[in-house]
């Protein structure tokens, strides 16, 4: 009895979660001018439309250079920081960790308008290259923690087996420490890169005039209408947010499966 | 193939030390166990050895050439891990090969040196595999071919076999003896099991606490413990307080209550000063239990209650009281083994017994 109301009541939980997203897939297929019910039919005008209207198009672009930009850089960053907290005795590593995993924990609006505030301080206006700092400083936690925790999975005395038998601390990284920790590293990679292909809090503090990401992009088409063209964006941007890092999962999958 | 010397070496974590000031000849083409209980810091002295960990002080030398500055992968060393440490994502060949590409070795060659090192350790068919498809021994014994394919000056083997069941145990021991007999290579074993050591080495270092506590042949170990550590680690050793009362050429005569006097050979009672407070040694597999009637001539002997009996199958352990004394004794079984309350007599030969200076510690 108890675990049928249980049961009912987290039905309704993900209906009430997962319905308006179903509905905007749904109705981006819609052939009608109103992005509404009732569906007159089944169509791709609007995902052509969107194919065709510029202002998206760029916004496309800018986000996607952002996002592979912050997963090159942070995943590089990443796996760098925990090598050094893993691997060596980085004195105050504690306070590292807790530092560098921080942006986590604080909310992303005060971490937005501190490191603004910092920039104006320093008399820097904003830029693109700003715009990825922020990106990189959020989404740096994520590849952290994914890569330390497959670190400490390596056991030290691999590297030390490929040591003894002549390969140099950076021969050992790339033959024997990296090879290992791949699936770890991608995935922490396709975090980073769909964490700021999402993000509209930040970007919106920090983007410089004129640059509009996707997320931006929809926040301001919004203030003039609900187009059904929002909808078609909508999809494309659940596809690659959610499809990639299952395509990832399985990726890693793969590669693990491979060596152990 | 190599030396290896440890010249007044030091090892402190902190202000702890692990290993106090050692000296340690391994001659070429030995093979050396390192033996203690676990924390003595066999392992400590193995990875100086290695280059994996710096002496806080002292030399170490292989080779004649001092290699403190020398890191690990410039050291020419075979190291093999309690835990096999094969690479996952390498194919058992390209495990074996790895060393090979960072020395000078055509390519033409790997493939045949590889085979020839499978072949050493008698699992010539798995190079195609991956390293998680193989039971343990199996993986210890390609780790091992890894080791020996770069033709290292000195193998060292951190309790290599401590991760396999017993009979497998065995099976490792005689087939890594055989191995090491074969291309004769410079080996530190460390293990805190007497039985291996005393089975495979050359020479046993004795190590307890940081501290090298005597270094002999296995026989001379076991035989002519220098000090009770010694003695109580490798087997049981009964230890009697005694007076010795003289000593000369022939040996030193004791006095040790219940026995009497017992005169100790000279070359197992070189370690007594003179006369005062000493003890003797009795291992117990040469105490014999037996019906007073059946004591064969010239033994030592007195009269013990049984008080506990320790069936082993082949062997068996009595624990014997002697009025206030309890001694051990490990007997063959013959026939039936005695009852637990058995009245019997305990005897020794005096040549199996050795003497050592009361501990003042
Ligand atoms: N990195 C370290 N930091 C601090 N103390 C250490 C470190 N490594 C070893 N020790 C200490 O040094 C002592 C010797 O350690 P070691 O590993 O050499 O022992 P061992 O003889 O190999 O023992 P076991 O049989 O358990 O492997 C131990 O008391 C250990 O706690
Ligand atoms: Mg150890």
């Amino acid at each position: 009895m108890g675990w049928f109301f249980i049961r009912g009541y987290a039905i309704l939980v993900y209906l009430f979660m997962f319905l308006p997203v179903a509905v905007v897939v749904l109705l981006s297929f819609n052939a009608s001018q109103f992005g509404s019910f009732p569906m007159t039919g089944f169509s791709f005008r609007w995902f052509v439309e969107l194919a065709q209207n510029d202002a998206i198009l760029r916004a496309f672009r800018t986000s996607v250079v952002l996002g592979l930009l912050t997963a090159v850089i942070s995943t590089t960053l990443g796996v760098l920081a925990s090598l050094a907290l893993v691997r060596y005795r980085v004195p105050g590593a504690n306070v590292v960790s807790t530092l560098l995993i921080a942006p986590i924990l604080v909310p992303e609006v005060v971490l937005a308008v501190a490191l603004l505030l910092f920039l104006n301080v320093l008399g820097i206006n904003k830029s693109f290259a700003l715009l990825l700092f922020g990106h990189v400083i959020f989404t740096l936690p994520f590849v952290i923690l994914v890569v330390q925790a497959r670190l400490v999975s390596i056991r030290r005395d691999v590297e030390e087996a490929a040591m003894s038998l002549g390969a140099s601390p950076m021969q050992t990284f790339f033959q024997i420490t990296l090879p290992l920790m791949l699936p770890a590293v991608l995935a922490g990679g396709l975090f980073a890169f769909t964490i700021s292909f999402d993000d509209i809090t930040g970007t919106l503090f920090w983007k410089p005039g004129g640059v509009e990401t996707v997320p931006t992009q929809i926040f301001a088409m919004l203030r003039n209408s609900i187009s059904p063209e929002i909808n078609a964006l909508g999809t494309v941007m659940i596809v690659m947010t959610v499809g990639l890092p299952l395509l990832g999962a399985a990726l890693a999958r793969q590669l693990s499966r491979k060596g152990g | 193939m190599s030396s290896v010397t440890l010249r007044n070496v030091v090892k402190r974590f902190h202000k702890f030390t692990a290993v106090h000031e050692t000296n340690l000849e391994i001659p070429e083409g030995a093979f050396v166990t390192l033996l203690g209980p676990s924390g003595c810091g066999k392992t400590t002295n193995l990875r100086m050895i290695a280059g994996l960990l710096d002496p806080t002080e002292g030399e170490i030398l292989i080779g004649g050439r001092r290699v403190n500055d020398v890191p690990i992968h410039k050291r020419n060393l075979g190291i093999v891990f309690q835990n096999y440490a094969l690479f996952p994502h390498k194919t058992v060949a390209e495990n074996v090969a790895f060393g090979l590409r960072y020395r000078d070795v055509p390519k033409a060659d790997v493939a045949a040196r590889v085979q020839a090192a499978l072949d050493l350790v008698q699992l010539p068919d798995v190079g195609e595999r991956y390293p998680k498809a193989l039971s343990g021994g199996q993986q210890q014994r390609i780790a091992l071919a890894r080791a020996i394919v770069i033709e290292p000056d000195v193998l060292l083997l951190d309790e290599p076999l401590s991760a396999l069941d017993a009979n497998l145990r065995e099976d490792m021991r005689v087939e890594l003896k055989r191995i090491q007999d074969k291309i004769g290579v410079t080996t530190v074993f460390v293990t805190h099991d007497q039985s291996e050591a005393l089975a495979m080495s050359d020479r046993i270092v004795v190590m307890s606490a940081g501290r090298i506590e005597q270094t002999g042949s296995p026989e001379e170990v076991y035989n002519n413990p220098a000090s009770e550590f010694v003695a109580q680690f490798l087997g049981a050793s009964n230890m009697l307080e005694a007076r010795c009362t003289g000593t000369d050429a022939g040996g030193a005569t004791l006095e040790a209550e219940p026995f009497g006097q017992v005169a100790v050979p000279a070359e197992k009672a070189q370690r007594l000063g003179g006369p005062g407070a000493a003890q003797l040694v009795l291992r117990a597999e040469k105490l014999l239990v037996m019906p007073a009637a059946e004591m064969p001539e010239g033994m030592i002997t007195a009269p013990a209650r049984i008080e506990t009996v320790d069936y082993q199958g082949q062997t068996v352990r009595y624990f014997l009281r002697l009025g206030e004394r309890q001694l051990q004794a490990i007997n063959m079984i013959d026939e039936r083994p005695f009852e637990q309350g058995a009245e019997v007599r305990v005897g020794f030969r005096p040549k199996d017994a050795s003497a050592l200076p009361m501990e003042t510690a």
